[in-house]
């Protein structure tokens, strides 16, 4: 370069920093790619299955709830990722948890109440001997947790069985009416909105002139406010700031007095808690518990959370990404329904969408790492 | 009572039958920088761990600010005002400048359980910081891993600094860095100095540590070989004194016993 055209470029500075700067941010932010994939599948969807009802509120309803309950577990998935660690036992947590909820109430006489408190105590508990054991041995996470896996479905069902002779527990439904906290996981929110909005025949009625929709679900509720405390907490807390810091260098974070350790920890609960909640929504809303419920969930949890810009190296990623790997997913596995696309071909769609979603964010890394 | 800021008296460690450390002593002044110069094995990562509270002496004792101290932790050592920049930096490439400057120490406001991280408050501190340094950062939000070797080491000095670090032991600042990177890295330590911080620079490259350097500690096999004022010293001296002086000479013996061999 002469020194003419530097000079140049030293005068302009200013300005032209300041608009490479905000498109580089934009393009550096890891959910871009589950962003931009969301606006896709929504895109393709409309013009594919825009009449078929899938964006009704019936349908909308429908494929938002699929895909709040994988965004349960993603975004705290997701928050585990960036910490630097997997946790496989997620799924096999959900049918625990289940169990754990409907067996105190069903057979020993529990208040619901208190036995969806006992589930969330024993995945207190469970995350807990995943972070120890994680943090203790310095064993990778992959193996302790995918033993946890095992160990977990495998109690999970020889305790059923060995209680109620079954692998299914039902008739919980007649316990939610009076509970006095179930509805956190089972009422419909906005509910007179929908039924205003039936009235005005704005959007599809029953028989009985009920709206078909009856209002947004919790897991959707939850699913909404997780990303928003997740993030939060990323974003602006200390504790944030550690997870980024356990994540990207163990030893970096601890030589400058981050408790690796326990921020570890507490994120293994974080997912043990995460598969509870998703648990009480499915138990609450099925009225049953089944000892097969969450199966393979921990692999859509880690498809989410790395389509939503997690790397799985750690140190990296977002919690609205995972919301958004959420929704394209489950997006998908309903918008399929609406086609003519045989339903057997979404899981080749899923492996693509992760592949290309890694290839992606190994680009950005390496935008963020390396170039200057 | 002395004017120094840490002193060091018979400092010895062993690992098990191994000593690794026999009777160094060190002092080091405010405003001093002391180079501590030794080839690979001579126990510099040992002596810089028992410096910064990673291991405890077997025998010596430890002495900041004319009190005999024991370092349980490197924790303590901090306390104390003794940082060590070690050289992986203990910074996260994927983490942005901010987040990295204050990793561990995040400035927070509010109170009770809504306290935050007080990003704005902190980007403007590290950028603050970066900049007094001679170093642009023109978005303190950009990860580390965009800046170059010298920055990197720049930052995690001014780091240790601004948490308040009144003796600098900095682990080989200079050995993955290229001559200019290395001179901007050196300028840096010399400016610390001067603005009343004592500094151990660890090295085993004369050619930095002589144009920087107040005194000289030469470590060789676990043995302080002495500390020498510059004044003492010349370059020479000083090169001949580090176990490679010795040793480049043999090479260069056996190296021509080979030539006049393969001759014949």
């Amino acid at each position: 370069m002469s020194a003419k055209s530097k000079s140049i470029q030293e005068k302009s500075k200013d300005e032209r920093l300041r608009k490479v700067s905000k498109l580089k941010v934009l393009l550096n932010r890891p959910e871009l790619g589950a962003l931009g994939g969301s606006i896709l599948v929504f895109i393709f969807f409309g013009i594919i299955a825009g009449d078929t009802g899938m964006f009704s509120a019936y349908g909308t309803i429908n494929f938002l709830e699929v895909s709040a309950n994988l965004g349960i577990i993603a975004v705290a998935a997701a928050l585990l990722m960036i910490g630097g660690e997997f946790d496989l036992s997620v799924g096999s947590m959900i049918g625990f948890a289940g169990i754990c909820i409907a067996i105190p109430a069903i057979y020993w006489g529990w208040p619901l109440w208190s036995s969806i408190l006992f589930a969330f105590s024993m995945a207190v508990l469970v995350g807990y001997a995943n972070g120890i054991l994680v943090v203790r041995t310095g064993l990778p996470s992959f193996i302790v947790t995918l033993a946890m896996l095992f160990i977990l479905r495998g109690a999970t069902l020889a305790l059923t069985r060995l209680i109620t002779g079954r692998t299914q527990v039902p008739g919980l439904r007649v316990l939610i009416e009076n509970d006095p906290i179930a509805w956190i996981f089972s009422a419909d929110a906005f509910k007179g909105v929908f039924t205003w909005l039936g009235s005005l025949g704005l959007i599809a009625l029953r028989q009985d002139g009920s709206p078909l929709a009856t209002g947004i679900p919790a897991s959707v509720i939850w699913w909404i406010g997780m990303t928003i405390f997740a993030t939060w907490l990323l974003m602006k807390t200390r504790y944030g700031n550690w997870i980024f810091a356990s994540g990207g260098d163990k030893l970096g974070a601890r030589n400058v007095g981050v408790p690796v350790g326990r921020v570890k920890i507490s994120l293994f609960i974080g997912t043990a808690v995460a598969a509870t909640v998703y648990a009480c929504v499915q138990v609450l809303d099925a009225g049953s518990a089944d000892t097969m419920r969450g199966f393979l969930k921990e692999l859509e949890a880690i498809v989410a959370a790395v389509v939503g810009g997690c790397l799985l190296t750690g140190g990296y990623g977002s919690a609205i990404g995972a919301a958004f790997g959420a929704l394209i997913f489950g997006t998908v596995s309903m918008g399929i329904y609406y086609t003519d696309v045989d339903t057997d071909w979404f899981k080749v769609f899923l492996g693509a969408m992760m592949l290309i979603a890694v290839i992606f964010n190994n680009y950005i890394r390496r935008r963020v790492t390396e170039n200057k | 009572m002395t004017n120094n800021l840490v002193e060091f008296n018979n400092i010895s460690k062993f690992f098990g039958s191994v000593i690794a450390l026999k009777d160094v002593t060190m002092h080091i002044k405010k405003g001093e920088i002391m180079c501590l110069l030794g080839d690979n094995g001579a126990g510099k990562s040992t002596l810089i761990k028992t410096l910064s509270g990673v291991h405890r002496p077997d025998e010596g004792e430890i002495i900041v600010d004319g009190q005999k101290t024991i370092f349980d932790s490197p924790r303590d050592a901090l306390d104390m005002g003794i940082a060590t920049v070690y050289q992986d930096l203990a910074l996260v490439s994927l983490m942005s400048v901010t987040r990295n400057f204050f990793m561990g120490r995040e400035p927070m406001k509010g109170f009770g359980p809504f306290k935050t991280f007080d990003v704005n408050k902190a980007n403007s501190i590290a950028s603050e910081r970066m900049g007094q340094i001679g170093i642009d950062v023109r978005d303190p939000s950009q990860a580390v891993g965009t800046m170059s070797g010298g920055e990197r080491q720049c930052l995690a000095i001014s780091r240790a600094i601004y948490f308040g670090a009144k003796v600098l032991i900095l682990d080989e600042p200079t050995s993955a860095l290229g001559v200019h990177q290395a001179s901007v890295v050196l300028k840096y330590i010399v400016k610390a100095a001067a603005s009343g911080l004592g500094v151990i620079l660890i090295t085993h490259n004369v050619h930095h540590a002589y144009p920087v350097g107040n005194s000289f500690t030469i470590l060789n096999r676990g043995k302080s070989m002495g500390t020498f004022d510059k004044k003492d010293l010349s370059r020479e001296k000083l090169l001949g004194m580090m176990a490679g002086g010795e040793e480049l000479d043999k090479l260069e013996v056996e190296l021509k016993e080979i030539d006049r061999l393969s001759k014949n």
